[in-house]
Order: C-alpha cells, then sequence, then structure tokens
C-alpha cells in the first residue's frame, strides 16, 4: 500500500464518518496524469466530502490520499495547497470586497508568508501572470471591477483563474457550471479541455451534457461508495446508474 | 517619492485627510488651547492610539478584541515602573522602613524590590519593555487561539477574560503594582521634571508625531498584499487558506503589532498624565477603545482619532454635570453608530465631506489667510 505508483493521485480505502454516518465509505479511486474525471451522483452521495478530504478541509477517519506519491492526510491545507492541489468550492467564493486583478494577485503563488506578503511588490512579471490568466478565463477586461459586481458565471471564472494563477498539478472543481447559462457553458467546456493539458482535474457536475463536452472517464458516486466507472458511454448505459440517478 | 504618495499617503484622498488631521492635532490645538486643556487632548489622543490598533485588527482583520486595554495598561506600567523607581530614589524615600522601594512596596511590608522591577531601573530596557513585552504577550495568546481556530465571538469573550484577570491581579497583588490606586506620584524622566508646562508640552508633541507615525506605518502596511489578504481573510477566510497561505500567522502578526501600537499610547499617557492605574486595563476602557473606532468609522484609521477625541470630549463635557447619564449616552451612541452609520465619521466624511472641502477651496482662493477658513477647518475636524 505504500507503494510508488505514477498516479497523480492515488486514493484508497478512504473512509470518513460523521457520527456514525459514513458520508464515504472505503472509497479507493486513481486519477491519472492529464486525465480530466468527472465525479458525479446524486445530491448527498459524498462528492464534495471527498474534495473536502483530499484538501484538507475534513479529516479522514481512515485510508490514505496520495498525490504524486506524497501523503496528504496529514499535512495541514496550505501544505496541501503548497504541494500543487488547487480547489474550486460549490458556491463560488471570491474577495468580492476587492478588485478582479487583487484577486489574482492575492492568488498569485509568492509572497505566501507574512513578510512575503509585506513585501510583496506588483511587478511586471506579476502583472503579466495576472494578465494572461485574466484573459484565459476571459475576465481581461474587468480586471479594475470589483468582483462582487461580475455575473454568477463570471465569478465561476475568477474562481477558477484564481487556481490556474498557482499551475496546480490537481484541480478540483466542485460543479463549475452551476448557475451558468448556455453559452458560458460553453465557454467553460472550452477552458476545461484547454487548462486540463499538463495536469488532472477533477470536476464535481450534475450537468450530463457539460459532462460529455469534457470527461475522459467518470465515476458515479452513490451513498459514499463507488457505482460505476468508466467512459461516459459505459456509465450512461449502467442498469444501476439509470436506476439511482439518471432514471428521474 | 511616488511609493511614498500612493502607499502611505493613501493617494490624493488619503494625504489630505492626514493633513487635515495633522493641521488640527499639530497647529491648531497647540495654538487655540490653553495647556491645561492641550494636556487634555493629549491624554485622550493616547486612547487614540488602541482605537487605531483596532481599526486594523477589527475593521481591516474582523478579529474583534475587547482586549486591548491590556496591551494599552502594560505599556503605561511599564513606563510608570521606571518612573515610579526614579522617583523612590534612597533620599526620597528615607522615612520608610525600607528606602529606596516604591511607597506602596513599603506599605505593604515588602523589603526588597522584586525581581522583575529591577529591568525598569534602565530607561532603555523600560523602552524595550514597552515594545516588546505587550507584543510577545499578544503572540501567545494569538498562537494559542489563532493556531486552534478560536476567532470571532470567542475570541473576543476570551481577550475580555484577560482584561478581567489582568485587572484582578493587578489590583490583588498590591505589593507589587500599587493595586488599586495604580502607580502614582511619577515626577522625573532622568532628572527631568514632567510636570512643568514645558514638559507637558514635549509630551504632547511626540505624542502627536508618534500617533501620526503609526497611522503612517498602519497605512502601508494596508497598502500592502498584507492589507488585501487581511480583507481577504475577514471575508473569506476559507479561500485564503485554500489558496496556500497559513492563516493563522496573518492573524497573529496583526494581532501583535495591535499590541504594539496600545502598548505605546499607554507609554504616553503615563507621561502625560503622571500615574497609571487598573482602571485602564479593564474591561470598561478595553470596550471604550472599541466604541472609538466604531464611532470614528472601525475601516478608517484617520476616523479612529476623530473618533476618539469626539468621545472624550462629550464624556468630559457629561460627566461634569451628568456622571450617570454618561454611560447609557455612550451605550446608545454606539448602538446607533452601529446600526445607522457603519461606516462611522468616517463614512459622514465620505458622503457629505466633499461639501465643505469645495467650499473650502473655494473660500481659500479669494482670501488666502483669513482666521475665518482656519475656524471652519477646526469644526470640520471636529465635526
Ligand atoms: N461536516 C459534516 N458533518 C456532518 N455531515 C456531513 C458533513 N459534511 C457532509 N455531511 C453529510 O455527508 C453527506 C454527503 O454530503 P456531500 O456534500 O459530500 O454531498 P454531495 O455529493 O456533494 O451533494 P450535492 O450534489 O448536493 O452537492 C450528506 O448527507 C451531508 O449531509
Ligand atoms: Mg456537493
Amino acid at each position: 500500500m505504500n507503494s510508488n505508483t505514477d498516479f497523480t493521485l492515488a486514493i484508497e480505502d478512504l473512509t470518513v464518518s460523521f457520527d456514525g454516518f459514513k458520508a464515504v465509505d472505503s472509497l479507493n479511486f486513481y486519477l491519472d496524469q492529464n486525465e480530466l474525471h468527472v465525479v458525479i451522483g446524486p445530491n448527498g452521495a459524498g462528492k464534495t466530502t471527498v474534495l473536502d478530504l483530499i484538501c484538507g478541509k475534513t479529516k479522514s477517519t481512515s485510508g490514505s490520499i496520495k498525490f504524486l506519491n506524497e501523503e496528504l492526510t496529514k499535512m495541514s491545507e496550505h501544505e496541501i495547497v503548497r504541494a500543487g492541489v488547487g480547489r474550486k468550492f460549490q458556491t463560488p467564493s471570491i474577495y468580492e470586497n476587492l478588485t478582479v486583478l487583487e484577486n489574482l494577485e492575492i492568488s498569485y503563488p509568492y509572497g505566501r508568508t507574512v513578510a512575503g506578503s509585506l513585501m510583496f511588490k506588483r511587478s511586471s512579471e506579476v502583472l503579466e501572470k495576472i494578465n494572461q490568466t485574466a484573459s484565459e478565463i476571459m475576465l481581461q477586461d474587468d480586471l479594475d471591477t470589483e468582483a462582487g459586481l461580475l455575473s454568477h458565471g463570471q465569478k465561476q471564472w475568477l474562481e477558477i483563474g484564481m487556481l490556474l494563477i498557482q499551475d496546480p498539478q490537481l484541480l478540483m472543481l466542485d460543479e463549475p457550471v452551476a448557475g451558468m447559462s448556455v453559452k458560458e457553458r460553453e465557454q467553460t467546456a472550452e477552458l476545461l479541455n484547454k487548462i486540463s493539458k499538463g495536469r488532472s482535474v477533477l470536476v464535481i457536475e450534475h450537468d450530463m451534457e457539460f459532462v460529455e463536452r469534457i470527461a475522459h472517464k467518470v465515476t458515479v458516486l452513490h451513498q459514499g461508495k463507488i457505482l460505476a466507472a468508466g467512459n461516459m458511454e459505459e456509465v450512461q448505459n449502467d442498469p444501476k446508474v439509470i436506476e439511482v440517478y439518471l432514471g428521474h | 517619492m511616488n511609493f511614498v504618495y500612493e502607499k502611505m499617503m493613501g493617494g490624493k484622498k488619503g494625504l489630505t485627510g492626514f493633513l487635515i488631521l495633522a493641521t488640527l492635532i499639530l497647529v491648531i490645538f497647540p495654538l487655540f488651547l490653553d495647556i491645561f486643556r492641550l494636556n487634555l487632548v493629549g491624554k485622550y489622543l493616547t486612547y487614540a492610539f488602541p482605537a487605531v490598533s483596532l481599526v486594523l485588527l477589527w475593521g481591516y482583520g474582523g478579529i474583534l478584541s475587547l482586549g486591548q486595554g491590556v496591551f494599552f495598561g502594560l505599556g503605561g506600567y511599564g513606563m510608570a515602573m521606571f518612573l515610579k523607581l526614579e522617583a523612590s530614589s534612597v533620599e526620597n524615600t528615607k522615612i520608610q522602613s525600607t528606602p529606596g522601594i516604591p511607597d506602596f512596596m513599603d506599605w505593604n511590608q515588602l523589603t526588597s524590590l522584586p525581581w522583575f522591577w529591577e529591568p525598569f531601573n534602565s530607561l532603555t530596557l523600560t523602552i524595550l519593555a514597552i515594545l516588546i513585552l505587550p507584543a510577545a504577550f499578544a503572540y501567545i495568546i494569538g498562537a494559542a487561539m489563532f493556531k486552534r481556530r478560536v476567532g470571532g465571538v470567542y475570541f473576543a469573550i476570551i481577550t475580555q477574560v484577560i482584561a478581567v484577570i489582568l485587572t484582578i491581579l493587578i489590583v490583588g497583588q498590591q505589593g507589587y503594582t500599587g493595586g488599586i490606586n495604580g502607580i502614582t506620584d511619577l515626577r522625573t524622566l532622568n532628572g527631568w521634571d514632567i510636570t512643568t508646562d514645558s514638559a507637558k508640552y514635549i509630551f504632547y508633541f511626540i505624542n502627536v508625531a508618534l500617533l501620526l507615525g503609526v497611522i503612517l506605518l498602519s497605512r502601508l502596511i494596508l497598502t500592502s498584499k498584507f492589507g488585501s489578504l487581511l480583507l481577504a481573510i475577514r471575508d473569506k477566510e476559507d479561500r485564503v487558506r485554500f489558496s496556500g497561505y497559513d492563516v493563522s500567522n496573518f492573524k497573529i502578526f496583526i494581532f501583535c503589532f495591535s499590541a504594539l501600537i496600545s502598548s505605546i499610547g499607554g507609554a504616553m499617557f503615563t507621561l502625560q498624565v503622571g500615574f497609571m492605574s487598573p482602571s485602564f486595563v479593564g474591561i470598561v476602557p478595553s470596550i471604550e477603545m472599541v466604541i472609538f473606532a466604531a464611532v470614528g468609522g472601525r475601516m478608517s484609521l484617520i476616523g479612529a482619532v476623530y473618533g476618539t477625541l469626539l468621545i472624550n470630549f462629550g464624556k468630559t463635557a457629561f460627566s461634569e454635570s451628568f456622571p450617570e447619564l454618561w454611560l447609557f449616552l455612550m451605550g446608545g451612541l454606539f448602538i446607533s453608530v452601529v446600526m445607522f452609520f457603519p461606516n462611522g465619521l468616517a463614512g459622514l466624511w465620505d458622503d457629505y465631506g466633499h461639501y465643505i472641502t469645495d467650499r473650502f477651496s473655494k473660500s481659500k482662493k479669494t482670501k488666502e489667510d483669513s482666521p475665518e477658513i482656519v475656524e471652519k477647518k477646526s469644526d470640520e475636524s471636529a465635526a
């Protein structure tokens, strides 16, 4: 179990119980390099909880999470981020009172200590990276806009941009197209296909049309356990999946 | 130069506000107030230090401390201990059973100076203690609380409990601290009589210079990335944490810095008022400091100074005539500010200040240096 693997992420026997209720139950899950993997499943299946466990927000009851062969379960949140794991929350989590530029600047992965942040200079290098990221997330014209004034979809993009600027090896997105218009969904799908090159991406999503457009692999989670896994077609035709999730 | 202008002064608007305040407390008050009144203003301005510290800690960092009096008190007591030792020379205390120790120790049957008083024989060590001890104490509290993710109301209550404990300790350990009466009869600093008018003037100006310096330094911190992070932590702590920051370190730092500022205020208080007592340490003064910041506008460093002045002028005026009404009035003022003017005086200034500055810049063009203008300006600043 302690052997090294080629996987970006290797989750083995992961369990978390809240007062006896197992939200995640002996989960085994592997994520390849350059893989864009989507997790689907009914409400309360434990999808968000899995992300919470990976990024250290929730401590596991038992099991192991290895990221690039490094055990994450013993690390603190900021160490996990610094190791290269980025996570977008289910509800857009951005700094509403700061501008788009400041949001990205805070997320820029230098000057992360107290002294570093006091000495931090907005150099041309920093600005270039911010501009580049902003145009990737289609917010290049809104750099000076207060983030709270952005549309719901743009907020989702901004949060994705705040992760991208850190160049994580593993990007985890919890329902990135919730609340987006059809056009925004298309743009987001394009964005995800672009940014999944050179890194692994784990997406949680309910919108099957969107899943179909982006997923390399799909895993269906149900009551904290994996119900089915495979490519989109296999999963969609799985009778168990149709029964608990897709059927209604 | 541009860096100083943008960062420290906060651009044109920040510079105007800073210059108006500086003119008021550096020029207008000393010109128009007699030394008794000026000394009183100087005392009020020492409370502005903890008020400014609360703008950083509470306004920006979202960390409400109801114990800033602790740090104000530590600074004040540090200075008082030095002055007391100087006042307790062997000649001055030869009627005591143990000459050479502070009078209250002698009354409490102490026969030698307690070890922790020894460093306060030296002015250098005293100043170091004033600058370091409160910050170190804040570090211990901060590390214990913030590393365990204790925040919000729990933190506020714990700081309040610490204020209570310290007060009880000071009052109870009369022989070591001077008890409820505090440390009194302070007269000279390195042989220089601090009770004269000229000394009071000098302390007033040192106090003002320190306060303005603290405001500039605070602005420098707030305009750095640290400042944006402070706001970010206040509004979305988890997002900051999951962007790779160890949030607790940032909270600890700003708490320590707020303790340092408050301590300087306390030391200046002792120098200007000539004594220090537990009544400036406990819950009531700590809460008053929060009210000063709230009335001034908890996001405004300069507002905190006006808030402090306004409340203290009010307190002096009212408590002379209706002492028992004052507490209710202040409570009412606090509640109404929080409910109706959440940005305090600074918010009013942002909304209506341009009427006054416009009028001021117009009249300035017509009559260059009439005294009327000076008056108008002081009205506006105190408003
Ligand atoms: N901290 C917690 N304490 C107790 N129960 C929790 C906690 N976090 C999650 N749960 C429970 O675990 C289960 C899984 O929740 P989770 O948020 O992971 O579901 P999800 O698959 O993300 O659902 P959705 O599609 O609605 O977002 C739910 O029953 C939830 O109530
Ligand atoms: Mg969820």
